[in-house]
C-alpha cells in the first residue's frame, strides 16, 4: 500500500513524549482531564495544564486526591458524554487499580498515558512494563510507542478506536519512562481539520447517563448475569482487531504515517535468518544493532510491537513463520511464569502453539529498572538468537545487562 | 389437612414416595434452613452443623452448603442454608456436585413471615417457600400461627406433604449478636421427630451431651422442641394457589450491553424494582390523626410514601421494605404503626387511602383490628429485650 501525501498542512515541532500526549489531547479537544502526580507521567499533566493556562485548549482540569479518584473522576465523566484523558505511573497505576479494573467492563473509553515505570520497591523511578502490563486481561487496549512522534499518533489512535461503539473500551498509551517521556524529538503535528475528519465527535448513543435518558449503569448483579456481561465484553474484544485495521488506514491516508501494519513493524526482515522482537523505546538500539550487523553480513532483522492487546497473534504467527529463531525481549519479569520468561514471551509462544511453522522462540529480560539497552547488549542477544537459530544449545530464558 | 400424632422412628421412609428418578441417591437427604439474613445467620449455621454432626453418630457423612442469598446477604433478606447426609462419601459427592440441592427433604423456615415466599437471589423472582420440597418433604415452620393460616400463603403441591409448626417467634441467632433462646435445640427436637429419618432424638442428644459449650438448659429445649411440634398431612392440591412463574433470563446478545439496565426518569417509579419479600411489617397509617408535616415522606430510605392531592403521605407498599424508620419519626403518637406483615394477605400491596376516603370510619375500624392482632413495637430484630420466652409463649416482637 502506498502512502498518500498527508492532507492538510502539518507543523514541525520540538517535543517530549508527554508533550506530544499532550498535543494530541488538544487536538482531540478533550473535555475533561483529572491529574495526580507522579514520575514519569506528571510531565503530561504539567503540558495538558498549560495549554488550558494559555488558551489552547477549553478542558476541565480536576485535580484529584490520589490517583483512585482520578481514574474514578475520568471513568465518570466518560460515561455522561465528555472525551477524557487521564493517566498515571508504576504505583500510582496500581492506586487505581479498582477502578482499572471496572472501566473496560462498563465499555467506557477512558484514554491513559501510563508513563512506564518500575514498581515499587525497591523506591525505583526507571521503565519497566509490568505496571501496565497487570491489565492485560481486563479489557485494555494498551499500545506501546516507540518515540514523541508515535505518542502523538497514538493517542489520536486511542481515541479513535477506543470510541468506536463497536469497541468501546479504555486505552492505555504505554510510554517507556524518562527514554520516551523526558526525550525531545521533532514530531510532526496535522492540522486540527484534518484531526476532525480522523476523529469524529464522542457519541455514547443510548448509553449516555443523562435525565433525559434513564439508566442504571453497574447495578449489582449475581451469577445469573455475570458470565453473560462477560460474553459481551469478550465478543466486543474480538471485534477491536478490524476496528483498529480501518482507523490505521484512515491515518495513513490523512496523515501519511504509520507503516503497512497497524499491529508491528517490521525492520529489515525480508529475507531475515533471525530477528529480535520487543515494544517501546528498545527499538531505536535494536534497530541501530541490525544495520551494524547487516554490514558484517548477518542476516537479522527486528520487529517492534505496537498493539500487545489486541495481541495480534495470527499476523504474527503468519509472520514469524518466516525465521528460523525469534528473539522476544522483555521489559518485564513474570515470576513463575512458563519457562520463567517474560510476560510478552509467554504470549508470543502460546500464541505459536498452532502455527504450521513455528520458529525457536529465546527470551531476553533486560533494561528492568530504567537501565539502558544499548545496541552492544542487543549484539548479545542477536548473537545468542543467531546460535539458536543455527541449532545450538542456548538459554531459552536470559538476562541481559544483570551483574552477577 | 390433618394433624397426626408426629412420626415413629424409622416409619418416614416408606411415607416418602416417588424416589424412583434418584435412585442411586436414595438414602442422601437434603435439608434447606431458610431465615432471614444476617439476624438468624448464626442459627442456621448452627442448625446445619448439628445436622451433619447427629448423622456422624450413625457414621453418615455430611456437608452443609451456605449460599450467598441475595448476593450478598443482608439484614432481613431471605437467605438459606443447606445440610446434605449420605451413608458414604460417594453418595455424598453425587449429591454436593450440584451445589445447590434440587429437591429438598425438609425445609425449616426461621421466621414465619417467609412463608409467602422468598427472593432469596436475585431477579429469580418471588419463589413459594415450598418451591423444590420433594414429594412426601416436609416443611417445619416457627411460627404462633394455625395450620390453616400457614396454608393461605404456602402454594399448594400436586402431591401430599407434611406441614410442621413448632410454636415461636423468630429467634435472633445473627451474625453480629447470638441470643441463646434455645431455638437451635428446640428446631432439632422437632426434626427429630418429625423427619427421624434426618436423625433420631438420642443422636442429637449425645451430640448435645459431649459438647462442653452446652448443658441441660439445651437438652431441655431439645427435648421440648419433640414435644411441643404438631405435625399435618396436607393433601395434594391443598393450600394457594401457585402463580409462581420461573423467571426467564435473557441471553448476552439479548441484554444491552456496557451493564445498563432501564431507570425511570425523575419522580417516577420503577416497576421492575418493587419491594419483595424483606419485608416482615408494615406501617399503616391513621390519615385522621395525620397533620401532614411529610416528616414520614422526606426520611423514608425508599421513597415509598405517594403523596395525595389532599397532601396526605399514604404508603406506596409495592416500594416499601417496611423497616419503620416513618413510625420512629411521625411525631404524632400512633399515627404510624407498624404491623405483622402476615396480617395482610387479603389486601396484598393495595393503596389503602381510597379506602379511608370513601368509608373513614370502616377504615379506623379496619386498621385498629390489624392492630390488635399484629402489632409491632420494635423494628424487626433490633431489639432483643422482648424477643420470645424459650417456651414459645407470645411476647411481641
Amino acid at each position: 500500500m502506498t502512502v498518500a501525501r498527508p492532507r492538510g498542512r502539518q507543523i514541525e515541532k520540538l517535543t517530549t513524549g508527554t508533550q506530544a500526549v499532550a498535543q494530541a489531547v488538544k487536538l482531540a479537544d478533550v473535555d475533561v482531564t483529572a491529574a495526580y502526580p507522579i514520575r514519569p507521567y506528571d510531565g503530561v499533566m504539567q503540558a495538558v495544564a498549560k495549554l488550558i493556562a494559555d488558551g489552547e485548549l477549553e478542558c476541565e482540569y480536576i485535580v484529584a486526591e490520589g490517583e483512585h479518584s482520578q481514574f474514578e473522576i475520568c471513568k465518570h465523566a466518560s460515561a455522561v458524554g465528555s472525551r477524557v484523558f487521564v493517566g498515571s505511573s508504576g504505583v500510582g497505576w496500581m492506586y487505581a487499580m479498582e477502578s482499572l479494573a471496572v472501566t473496560p467492563s462498563l465499555r467506557l473509553p477512558v484514554v491513559a498515558m501510563i508513563g512506564n515505570r518500575a514498581l515499587d520497591d525497591p523506591g525505583a523511578f526507571g521503565v519497566e512494563h509490568n505496571d501496565a502490563m497487570v491489565v492485560r486481561d481486563l479489557g485494555w487496549l494498551l499500545f506501546w510507542v516507540e518515540d514523541a512522534q508515535e505518542c502523538f499518533d497514538a493517542t489520536l489512535m486511542a481515541y479513535r478506536v477506543g470510541e468506536d461503539r463497536r469497541v468501546s473500551f479504555p486505552v492505555g498509551i504505554c510510554v517507556d519512562g524518562a527514554f520516551i517521556t523526558h526525550s525531545q524529538t521533532l514530531i510532526k503535528i496535522p492540522d486540527q481539520e484534518t484531526v476532525n475528519e480522523f476523529l469524529p465527535p464522542y457519541d455514547l448513543g443510548d448509553r449516555l447517563l443523562h435525565p433525559d435518558n434513564p439508566i442504571t449503569i453497574a447495578p449489582q448483579a449475581n451469577e445469573d448475569w455475570v458470565m453473560e456481561i462477560r460474553k459481551q465484553t469478550d465478543e466486543a474484544a474480538r471485534r477491536v482487531k478490524g476496528v483498529i485495521r480501518e482507523a490505521h488506514d484512515d491515518f495513513r491516508r490523512l496523515f501519511g504515517r504509520g507503516g503497512d501494519n497497524p499491529f508491528f513493524e517490521e525492520y529489515m526482515t525480508e529475507d531475515a535468518e533471525y530477528v529480535l522482537l520487543g515494544m517501546g523505546s528498545l527499538g531505536l538500539p535494536a534497530k541501530v544493532m541490525v544495520r551494524r550487523l547487516r554490514g558484517r553480513g548477518e542476516k537479522v532483522g527486528f520487529i517492534r510491537l505496537k498493539w500487545f492487546r489486541p495481541f495480534p497473534d495470527e499476523e504474527l504467527a503468519e509472520s514469524l513463520g518466516r525465521f528460523r529463531a525469534v528473539g522476544v525481549i522483555d521489559r518485564d519479569y513474570s515470576y513463575g511464569s512458563p519457562q520463567q520468561g517474560g510476560v510478552l514471551f509467554t504470549d508470543l509462544r502460546a500464541a505459536l502453539y498452532d502455527a504450521e511453522r513455528r520458529p525457536r522462540l529465546v527470551n531476553f529480560i533486560g533494561g528492568l529498572g530504567g537501565r539502558e539497552l544499548t545496541p552492544e547488549m542487543m549484539d548479545e542477544m542477536a548473537e545468542i538468537t543467531r546460535r539458536a537459530a543455527r541449532g545450538e544449545d542456548v538459554p531459552t530464558v536470559s538476562w541481559i545487562g544483570v551483574r552477577e | 389437612m390433618t394433624e397426626v400424632a408426629g412420626r415413629e422412628p424409622g416409619a418416614a421412609a416408606e411415607a416418602v414416595e416417588g424416589r424412583a428418578s434418584t435412585e442411586v441417591l436414595e438414602e442422601a437427604k437434603s435439608v434447606e434452613f431458610t431465615y432471614r439474613g444476617i439476624f438468624q445467620k448464626t442459627l442456621a449455621a448452627n442448625l446445619c452443623k448439628h445436622v451433619v454432626m447427629a448423622n456422624r453418630r450413625r457414621e453418615w457423612l455430611g456437608s452443609t452448603i451456605q449460599r450467598y442469598s441475595d448476593s450478598p446477604e443482608r439484614n432481613g433478606v431471605p437467605a438459606k442454608q443447606f445440610a446434605v447426609i449420605a451413608p458414604d462419601e460417594e453418595r455424598l459427592q453425587e449429591h454436593l456436585a450440584k451445589y445447590e440441592p434440587g429437591e429438598l427433604d425438609l425445609i425449616t423456615v426461621l421466621d414465619d413471615t417467609l412463608c409467602d415466599g422468598v427472593e432469596s437471589w436475585a431477579f429469580y423472582g418471588r419463589q413459594p417457600i415450598n418451591l423444590r420440597l420433594r414429594r412426601g418433604g416436609t416443611l417445619l415452620v416457627v411460627s404462633h400461627r394455625s395450620a390453616e393460616e400457614l396454608l393461605r400463603v404456602i402454594p399448594r403441591k400436586p402431591w401430599p406433604w407434611t406441614l410442621a409448626i413448632l410454636p415461636g417467634t423468630p429467634s435472633m441467632g445473627g451474625l453480629w449478636v447470638y441470643r441463646d433462646d434455645g431455638t437451635d435445640m428446640r428446631v432439632l427436637g422437632a426434626i427429630a421427630k418429625v423427619r427421624p429419618d434426618i436423625f433420631e432424638l438420642e443422636a442429637v442428644e449425645e451430640v448435645v451431651e459431649e459438647d462442653e459449650k452446652l448443658g441441660d438448659e439445651h437438652l431441655e429445649a431439645l427435648r421440648s422442641g419433640y414435644e411441643e411440634v404438631r405435625v399435618y398431612e396436607v393433601a395434594a392440591g391443598e393450600g394457594k394457589e401457585d402463580d409462581y412463574e420461573p423467571v426467564r433470563l435473557p441471553g448476552y446478545r439479548e441484554m444491552r450491553e456496557a451493564i445498563i439496565v432501564e431507570a425511570r426518569k425523575p419522580g417516577e417509579r420503577n416497576p421492575d424494582y418493587k419491594t419483595s419479600s424483606d419485608r416482615t411489617m408494615r406501617p399503616l397509617v391513621d390519615f385522621d390523626a395525620c397533620i401532614k408535616c411529610r416528616q414520614c415522606w422526606l426520611d423514608c430510605p425508599d421513597e415509598a410514601f405517594d403523596v395525595t392531592e389532599e397532601g396526605y403521605f399514604p404508603v406506596n407498599y409495592d416500594y416499601c421494605t417496611g423497616c419503620g424508620l416513618c413510625s420512629q419519626v411521625c411525631p404524632v403518637e400512633d399515627c404510624i404503626v407498624m404491623v405483622n406483615d402476615l396480617e395482610f394477605i387479603e389486601e396484598g400491596n393495595r393503596d389503602v387511602f381510597p379506602r379511608w376516603k370513601e368509608d373513614p370510619e370502616g377504615y379506623r375500624e379496619w386498621r385498629e383490628e390489624k392492630i390488635a392482632r399484629g402489632r409491632v413495637r420494635h423494628s424487626g430484630y433490633f431489639n432483643t429485650d422482648v424477643w420470645a420466652p424459650v417456651d414459645g409463649g407470645t411476647a411481641e416482637r
